[in-house]
């Protein structure tokens, strides 16, 4: 597996982990002790994670003649 | 005789011999760091929750940190693709920027640590436990220490909930800090938040500097190929782009076993 694989495999887990992240803070959100803090921490999470999946996009374009291999 | 395979790939696996070898390193690595995640998530699903510390890490400076390694990924893949298309310029600006994230990164770490030494946990002799800081910021004090030094009581700043009303209380930081004066004689024990303290913290710091030796040797090597290792461009340019490569596929597993980590350790 070449470096360019793996990097997609990393974006992909690093992604899920923003959007876990987002979820996760707006759940201590919607508790009785949640402030704004939390609920701004979840939309950067939900922000990140897309973010990170628009670059991936941006990075198999632009190294598509680069082999999986 | 030259060493075959070392900058084109053999026929049959179709992969050069670094290659091979970092895959086969990565599999061990892969069983030593999930060993350990093993152990932790054991420890966790077994332990009393009144008795496993949680909502003690920053999760601003441990999301902070996250986006470092996660921006030094791509300076490191962008390193290695800026050698795909002959630009060395641009490798040196990826590379550099590589090693101030992994700098960075430890710098971080080690605040936190330093933070952790002097955050202290009290159990008293009536049952009642507290977390807090004892005047002066001192660093791995324990009982023993105190009576060695022949001190009859110390100043305690303490925090306004302790971990065991659950981290939601300790994440709200509502409440203020309370100054207290406790007796030697009233302590039966006095941890600093070091791997002594409980399991959590004792398999806390093995994940965690176990992972921060990693990006320290990482570094080096990406260091050492931002510096002179970067003269085998001129002589051997594929050979030089693969062993960029190599190291850009052992900085992809340390930052891959960060993103594991904290969930795990700063979240739940």
């Amino acid at each position: 597996m070449s470096l360019k694989a793996f990097h997609v495999i990393f974006i992909t887990a690093a992604s899920a982990m923003c959007v876990g992240f987002g979820l996760w803070m707006l759940r201590d959100y919607r508790t009785p002790e949640g402030s704004a803090g939390d609920l701004a921490w979840a939309i950067g999470g939900f922000v990140v994670g897309a973010g990170l999946l628009v670059y991936e996009r941006f990075f198999l374009k632009k190294l598509k003649s680069v082999s999986y291999l | 005789m030259d060493i075959p395979y070392t900058s084109k790939p053999r026929p049959d696996t179709g992969l050069y011999n670094a290659k091979v070898g970092i895959w086969l390193f990565l599999a061990s690595e892969v069983m030593l760091f999930g060993a350990l995640f093993s152990s932790y998530i054991l420890l966790r699903v077994g332990a009393l929750e009144e008795n496993w510390p949680h909502g003690l890490l920053n999760i601003p400076i441990g999301t902070f940190n996250t986006a470092v390694l996660i921006i030094s990924s791509v300076t490191v893949v962008m390193a290695w693709a800026s050698l795909k298309m002959k630009q060395f310029g641009r490798f040196k600006i990826f590379q550099a920027i590589t090693v101030l994230c992994a700098l960075a990164f430890l710098g971080i770490k080690s605040f936190e640590y330093k933070d952790k030494f002097t955050h202290y946990e009290v159990w008293k002799t009536d049952g009642t436990r507290m977390t807090g800081h004892i005047e002066g910021n001192p660093m791995f004090l324990t009982k023993a220490k105190l009576v060695a030094a022949g001190k009859d009581k110390i100043e305690f700043l303490a925090d306004p909930h302790h971990y065991s009303e659950g981290k939601l209380k300790i994440g709200a930081q509502s409440g203020e800090h309370k100054h207290v004066e406790i007796a030697i004689g009233d302590i039966k024990r006095l941890s600093a938040f070091v791997p002594a303290h409980s399991t959590y913290f004792a398999i806390y710091f093995t994940l965690t500097a176990l992972h921060a030796l990693h990006v320290l040797g990482g570094a080096i090597v990406i260091g050492f190929l931002f510096g002179p290792g970067s003269k085998m461009w001129h002589t051997d340019p594929d050979r030089f782009t693969n062993r960029v490569e190599v190291a850009g596929l052992f900085w992809h597993f340390v930052d891959l076993v960060w993103i594991f980590l904290f969930p795990v350790l700063y979240l739940l």
